[in-house]
Parts: structure tokens; C-alpha cells; sequence
């Protein structure tokens, strides 16, 4: 975990921490404008983002998370050394190449027409990079991203994921690897209606676990996916369902449900594609956080060249090719 | 874990997946209470059955009978004493029985049968079925003063008054001959020796020409005075004489305390006829019509004599039958071939109650076999509607199937979801079905009542079944298979939709709008 989050939560303040106000459960807003009691949410956020942003010289308020100063902000599991290698996944790296594909083929076909989506497509992302992938719709860069996330099999070609070959993987080693070592993020959110954010963030887990191991370690499963939402700033969202949150509040909670395995990749497919300039904004603040902090390799697909700036590395796919390769 | 989790919110908030299960619920609750009701009814008549014959029955060939059946009971014990109980001889003969109703005389065909009283309560259940309390008791041949029941003391209480069984005993016979001897004149052979057990009119009596010459009896020359003494004694099927009329209460023809003649033919060869008087002493019933209407029980001695079946050198009577009662463990059908081994069986023959009633029985099973299979076609109709809502509910969910396919979910353990949730809602389905059927066996009676009074018609008519009241038995293994089933069918119509939702591809479902 990085030095200066930690530092800027030992500091203490004089000031007594006020209480969040308990927020009314709102209707879900598809990309728009939150309604009332807004301005206090955006307060949160922005209190939230300014804590994972700001200058460490700054003197901090005393924080909305109301936090003892001694624990950290991250949840253990978070900041311990990783596990030991699970079979058929590759051990996490540090630094490297962390994804690449050669020459990835795929065309879908409706009955004798093929439709080819990408002819050949060559790619190496370094762990710890920032990557966008932009192109006019129907170039190919979801297709792309699904390739990547093990989601689908390329016609031909090949995908590493720390040097080992996935693409021709057995479907239940694709899906551990996909459990344990990528989040994603998805335009749409993707959330589980009738379970609450906190049973979202935690689908992960159980389904990556036994019923068993789940059962014996759901306390520590519990605090982990709590201390995620409280990052994000959801704590006062654990129990409400997806349709009682706004677009951005999804959003957020389903990175913190990518973020509960401790993938080491990131997975997101138009993250901000539903959302307002501003509240797309917030998101990204929190992904290049994210990035920076934890060096966690992100992988973004997007449509809009602003969000596509704030990148690392911008990669152009045209006609299902990278352009300029 | 998520598996539960998710079939668990699945039940919670899909309402229209618990109406698929109504059908499941409704055929449940139909199966319960039909094998309730048919165990009931089996259970009912096989124990009237078995009340009225005995476990057993060492019967002879022939009308004819078998010599000494001290000694033969003493062969039978040998063989299989270990599990008898108790043992009883009988002479089974059939007779006609002929009474006089206002002058005419009415002729039914019986089956008759001369039991030792003192030893036929060990092996059946006779004496419950008598209308006497006292001869419930201790059975005599011998009329009782009065105190017959006027109520048929097995209804528990609904049952018609029968009015007049209240002036039956000796009083009645009393005032009968009273009558009569009143309305004839005296007859001139009125004072000669008439032979014990006639008529007092011996021109009337159509039976002196027919009869052939009986034992000597010592009161012949007596006068026989019918209202101070008895013929001897007859138990009467009650259905011989009874009958209900429109406005259902019961009328009787002759009650105890009247005098009945019966005709049978002779031991020997060719048979002869022979007819004699005998005094109803109780009525009998089983609520079998079947033998309510034939049987007629007399003392076994006095049929012996009459036949002509004792042997003059030993005084021993032949008899025809003798009864048998079994322990209660005991394996009915092996002790019935031990014996069929011992004795010869083409002077003797040996059955079990069970071997006498087989068509009827049989029947019963075979019915019990039928309703069943219908009625689970119910319930596999109900399966048809669990597929056709799961079908829609998997559409429905698609987009949910891919996030848990993008998040690394096993095809195994989606199906596993779905396979869940038929589960649950074949355990929700059999479970209220289980309520819904115990509470109607329970108050079954209260709703036959109920639509009885709704219709205008009778639900439930005593006059068309035996009992007064439906009767059921629950049986928990019956029951726990019953739930199984429907289980199994709720399970087996969630695997379609189950394989479709497994088989989904995440791309795919992700994008389905």
C-alpha cells in the first residue's frame, strides 16, 4: 500500500467527524444526473476521491470514513503479499509483460456469412500500464477485451497471461483464472439485482471458494469486501440493491466487486459509457488511482477520446487492426 | 455458497414460479388423501373379514364331514400347535330358512352353521357383532328377556333408532302367542302328542309333510307352550330380516323372540331333507352384507343330531370345519402348507381368511394400483408447468448468467442454481400439498357433512358403503414416497432449463438486451 495514503491517515485532526448523512435510497439513474441530495453525495465523492488524490502536505479533515487512525485503509488481504500460486494460473509478477496476444483472429458467423471483427491483432501490455483501446464501434475492441478476459476463444491466435497460453485452457481453469486474476468492469455495471452491493462485492469469493471454505473465513470475506465499498465510498450502501443506486454508485460498486480477488488485471469495457462527464470523471480518479497505487494493470476500452487521454497508452483498433501496426 | 444465495432470492421473489407449484401441490394433497382413504377402507373390511372368519379353517371335502374332531384338532396340533391359539369345529350346511310374515311364509336361501359356543369366541371376532350386550359378553343361544340394542351399537351414535328391537326378547314372543292363541280356535290335536317343535296347526304346517323322522325326543307328548319355552336357539345374519325403508329407519321382519324354520339336507347318501323350528335368539352383524344376508349360526350339537352325523356306538359328532386362531406373528401362509402337507388334501382342505376372500381383496389392490398411477399423472402434468416457467425465468435471467460466467462461475454451478431452485420448489410444493392433505383427512368427515348440505346429496351414504363414518389411515412410508415423487418431478422438469442456462454463452448473454 502506498506510503502516502498511509501517512495521510495517521495524521489526526482536532475536529470531530461528522457523521454521514444516511442517504435516501435513490431510483436508479441510467448515466444521468443524481437527483436529490445529490450535492451531498458529490460532497462524499469528492471527499472520498480527494482523500485517494490529494497532495500528502495538505492537513487532512478528519476523514468521512471515520477510521481509527491505526488501520489502514486497504483491508489486509489487500496489502499482504499474495498467495500462493493456484494451478493452471500464473504466479503474479511484479513487473513485465503481464498480457499479450499474437495474431488473434475472430469472425463471427450468421449462418454461411462471416463477419470478421479482428483480422490480426498483435498486443503486449506491460504490468502496471494504463492502457486505453479506442476505435469507432463495431471495430472490434469489446471482442478484443472478452478475448483477453478469457470470456471468449479466438477463431486463431494466441493469448499469454504471465507467458503461460490461456486461450486453449480447459473452461474450468479459464474460469479460475478469470475469478482470481481479472476484474471487470462492464458499461452496463453488470450488478446482480436481488442481491444487496455487499452480496455483490462478495460474489466473487463465493463463487472462487467452496461452501465450506467460504462459511469458515466469511467474517474476513465480509470485512474485506466492507473495507472495499468503503473505499469506493459505499459503506452506507452495503444493504441496498442495485436498483436503489445511481449509475455511478454502481459503477463503483462493481469495481469494488473486480477489486475483491485481487485480480491483477482490470477488465473495463466502457466504464464511463453510461455515466455524466462528472461522474465519469469520479470513476477515473479512482481507476488511475488505482493504477498508480497498486500498480494494477488496467486495460480500458472506450469510444470517447477524453477519458481514452487519461490513459498510459492509448492503442487505436480500426477495421479489427491495430492501427499503425 | 452463491448457489444458495441465489436460489434463495430466486424463491423469495418470483411468485409466479410458486402457481407452477400449485399443481404439484394439488396432486400431493389428492395422492394423501386417496391412499389414506383406500388404506382406511382395505383396512376396515379386511379387519370385518377377518372378524367374522377365523385366521384359519381345516375344512373337509364333503358335506359329510369327518369323524371325531377331538381327534383330528389333536393331528392339527401336532403339526402346528406352536402357533395356534385356539381351535373350534363347525358344521357348515346350507339350508333354507322360511318365516311367516301375516300368513305368508317367506323362503331365503342361508348358509348355516352349528358352532360350540363355548370355544368360537377364541377364534373369532362373533360375539362383537351381536345386538345383545350381555351375549357380547358371554354368547348363549338361549333368549334374553329384552335389552336388545336400538341402536346399532358399532355407529358411534349416528345410527337410526331401530324401534322395534326394543319390544324383542321374551316379552315379544310372549305377546305374539298370546295373540295367536287367542285369534285360533282351539284344535282337537291341540291336546294330542304333537312332536316336540311343531306348529300348533299341523294341517297348516307345510313343513310336517316334508319332514322325514328326527332323533327321538324324550318330550315328545309334552305340549310345547311357545311363550314360556324356546325352540332351540339361532343367531340370525340381521340383514335376513332387516331392511331400511325410505325415510331410513330400519324395519324388521321377525325379531328375537319369533320362531324360524330351517330345511337342509341330511348327512348320508342321497341326502334327505330335513326342517325344524328354531327360536331367533340375537341378530348378527358384520356389516358385510355378504354375510349378514346368509349366515345363520345354531348350536353345533343340535345340527349334528339333526343330520344325523353323530355316531350312535361313541355319541361323537362328525363335523365339517374346525376354525382356527394364530398367534399373532405367525406366517399364516407356512402354517397353512404345513398342514396342507400333513393332511391328505383330497379329503381335506386348508385356507387361510385370505385364500377365502382373494377376489375380493384382490380387487381392492388392484384399484389402489390404478388411482395411484392416475394420480401421479397429475403431478407429472404439474412438471410440464415447472419446465415451461423455468424455461422463461433462465430467459429472463440471461444477462445474470453471463455476469456470473464473467465473474468465473462453472457451467456446473449455474445448472447447480437451477437445479436448486426446482428442488426448493418441489420440497415448497410437497410441503404445503403434505398440510393441505392432513388437514382433510382429518376433518374429512366435517367436509363430506359440508358438501353434503351444499348438494342436497348425500356425500357419503352409509346405506351404499359400510361405515358410518369415512375411514382413513395415514401412513408415513406411503406419505414420504408420495413427497419423493413429487420432488423428483420437480427436479427432473428443472434439468431442460438448468442445461440451457449452463450452456449459455458469456459473450452472448452479456449483450442480451
Amino acid at each position: 500500500m502506498s506510503d502516502e495514503l498511509e501517512s495521510l491517515l495517521r495524521q489526526t485532526s482536532p475536529r470531530r467527524a461528522t457523521s454521514t448523512p444516511r442517504l435516501q435510497p435513490k431510483p436508479r439513474v441510467q448515466g444521468g444526473m443524481p437527483l436529490e441530495g445529490g450535492p451531498r453525495l458529490e460532497l462524499n465523492l469528492e471527499q472520498g476521491s480527494r482523500i485517494l488524490t490529494r497532495d500528502p502536505a495538505e492537513p487532512l479533515g478528519r476523514s468521512h470514513l471515520n477510521m481509527p487512525e491505526e488501520r489502514p485503509l486497504l483491508p489486509p488481504h489487500m496489502t499482504a503479499k499474495p498467495a500462493a500460486p493456484v494451478a493452471g494460473a500464473a504466479i503474479p509478477i511484479e513487473s513485465g509483460q503481464i498480457l499479450r496476444c499474437t495474431h488473434l483472429k475472430k469472425s463471427y458467423h450468421k449462418g454461411r456469412l462471416e463477419v470478421p471483427v479482428l483480422r490480426d491483432v498483435t498486443l503486449d501490455i506491460d504490468k502496471g500500464e494504463f492502457v486505453a483501446i479506442v476505435g469507432q464501434s463495431g471495430s472490434g475492441k469489446s471482442t478484443l477485451l472478452h478475448l483477453l478476459g478469457t470470456l471468449d476463444a479466438p477463431d486463431s491466435g494466441q493469448i499469454f497471461f504471465v507467458n503461460q497460453r490461456i486461450d486453449r485452457l480447459a473452461g474450468s481453469a479459464r474460469d479460475r483464472i478469470r475469478n482470481r486474476h481479472f476484474g471487470m468492469i462492464f458499461q452496463f455495471y453488470h450488478l446482480l439485482p436481488e442481491l444487496t452491493t455487499l452480496e455483490n462485492v462478495l460474489a466473487p469469493l463465493m463463487i472462487g471458494c467452496s461452501l465450506w471454505n467460504y462459511l469458515c473465513h466469511r467474517r474476513r470475506h465480509r470485512a474485506a469486501a466492507t473495507e472495499l465499498l468503503r473505499l469506493v465510498g459505499l459503506e452506507h450502501r452495503l444493504k441496498h440493491k442495485p436498483s436503489e443506486l445511481s449509475g455511478g454508485e454502481m459503477q463503483r460498486a462493481a469495481i469494488a466487486r473486480a477489486l475483491v480477488t485481487r485480480p491483477q488485471v482490470l477488465l473495463a469495457d466502457e466504464p464511463t459509457g453510461n455515466l455524466d462527464q462528472g461522474t465519469g470523471q469520479e470513476i477515473m480518479k479512482i481507476l488511475r488511482t488505482l493504477n498508480r497505487d497498486q500498480k494494477l494493470t488496467i486495460v480500458m476500452v472506450t469510444h470517447d477520446q477524453a477519458i481514452a487521454a487519461q490513459a498510459d497508452r492509448i492503442i487505436r483498433l480500426t477495421d479489427g487492426r491495430i492501427e499503425g501496426a | 455458497m452463491y448457489k444458495f444465495l441465489l436460489c434463495w432470492r430466486y424463491l423469495r421473489t418470483r411468485y409466479i414460479a410458486l402457481a407452477s407449484v400449485i399443481s404439484v401441490m394439488l396432486g400431493v394433497a389428492t395422492m394423501i388423501v386417496v391412499n389414506s382413504v383406500m388404506e382406511g377402507f382395505t383396512t376396515e373390511m379386511q379387519n370385518r373379514i377377518h372378524g367374522i372368519l377365523s385366521d384359519m379353517v381345516f375344512e373337509s371335502r364333503s358335506l359329510e364331514g369327518f369323524r371325531d374332531a377331538n381327534w383330528h384338532m389333536e393331528q392339527i396340533r401336532n403339526v402346528a400347535g406352536d402357533a395356534i391359539v385356539g381351535m373350534s369345529p363347525t358344521v357348515v350346511v346350507p339350508a333354507m330358512l322360511s318365516f311367516q310374515i301375516r300368513g305368508e311364509w317367506i323362503t331365503q336361501q342361508v348358509q348355516l352353521i352349528g358352532i360350540d359356543e363355548n370355544t368360537q369366541a377364541s377364534v373369532s371376532d362373533f360375539g362383537k357383532y351381536l345386538q345383545h350386550p350381555a351375549n357380547r359378553e358371554k354368547m348363549s343361544f338361549h333368549l334374553r328377556e329384552g335389552g336388545y340394542d336400538v341402536r346399532d351399537h358399532q355407529a358411534e351414535g349416528e345410527a337410526p333408532l331401530r324401534r322395534q328391537m326394543a319390544e324383542a326378547g321374551w316379552s315379544a314372543r310372549r305377546a305374539i302367542y298370546f295373540q295367536q292363541r287367542t285369534l285360533q280356535e282351539p284344535s282337537p290335536g291341540r291336546n294330542s302328542p304333537p312332536t316336540a317343535g311343531k306348529d300348533t296347526s299341523p294341517a297348516a304346517d307345510p313343513f310336517q309333510r316334508a319332514e322325514t323322522a328326527v332323533a327321538n325326543d324324550p318330550l315328545a307328548g309334552r305340549v310345547f307352550d311357545p311363550s314360556k319355552e324356546q325352540h332351540t336357539g339361532c343367531v340370525m345374519g340381521i340383514a335376513l330380516s332387516c331392511h331400511r325403508d325410505k325415510d331410513g329407519e330400519d324395519r324388521f321382519l321377525v325379531l328375537p323372540g319369533e320362531d324360524v324354520k330351517l330345511t337342509f339336507p341330511t348327512a348320508g347318501t342321497p341326502p334327505k331333507v330335513v326342517s325344524d323350528s328354531f327360536t331367533i335368539a340375537d341378530f348378527y352383524e358384520s356389516k358385510m352384507s355378504e354375510y349378514d344376508a346368509s349366515f345363520i349360526f345354531v348350536p353345533i350339537r343340535a345340527l349334528q343330531e339333526l343330520r344325523g352325523m353323530v355316531d350312535p356306538r361313541t355319541n361323537v359328532g362328525f363335523v365339517n370345519s374346525i376354525q382356527m386362531k394364530l398367534k399373532p406373528g405367525a406366517d399364516m401362509d407356512e402354517v397353512r402348507d404345513r398342514l396342507r402337507a400333513a393332511f391328505n388334501p383330497q379329503l381335506y382342505g386348508v385356507f387361510t381368511w385370505r385364500d377365502k376372500q382373494t377376489p375380493l381383496l384382490a380387487a381392492v389392490q388392484v384399484e389402489t394400483a390404478i388411482l395411484n398411477v392416475l394420480l401421479f399423472m397429475i403431478i407429472a402434468v404439474a412438471g410440464f408447468g415447472i419446465l415451461a416457467v423455468f424455461f422463461m425465468i433462465v430467459v429472463e435471467k440471461t444477462r445474470d448468467i453471463g455476469i456470473l460466467k464473467s465473474l468465473g462461475a462453472p457451467g456446473t454451478g449455474i445448472m447447480g442454481i437451477f437445479l436448486a431452485y426446482g428442488l426448493s420448489l418441489g420440497l415448497v410444493g410437497s410441503g404445503a400439498g403434505l398440510v393441505i392433505g392432513l388437514l382433510f383427512v382429518r376433518h374429512i368427515n366435517g367436509i363430506a357433512d359440508l358438501l353434503g348440505r351444499i348438494t342436497g346429496q348425500k356425500v357419503f351414504d352409509p346405506q351404499i358403503y359400510y361405515f358410518y363414518k369415512i375411514p382413513t389411515i395415514v401412513d408415513p412410508p406411503t406419505i414420504a414416497w408420495i413427497m419423493l415423487g413429487a420432488m423428483c418431478i420437480a427436479v427432473l422438469a428443472s434439468v431442460l432449463p438448468a442445461l440451457r442456462a449452463a450452456l449459455q454463452h458469456p459473450v452472448e448473454a452479456l449483450r442480451y438486451e
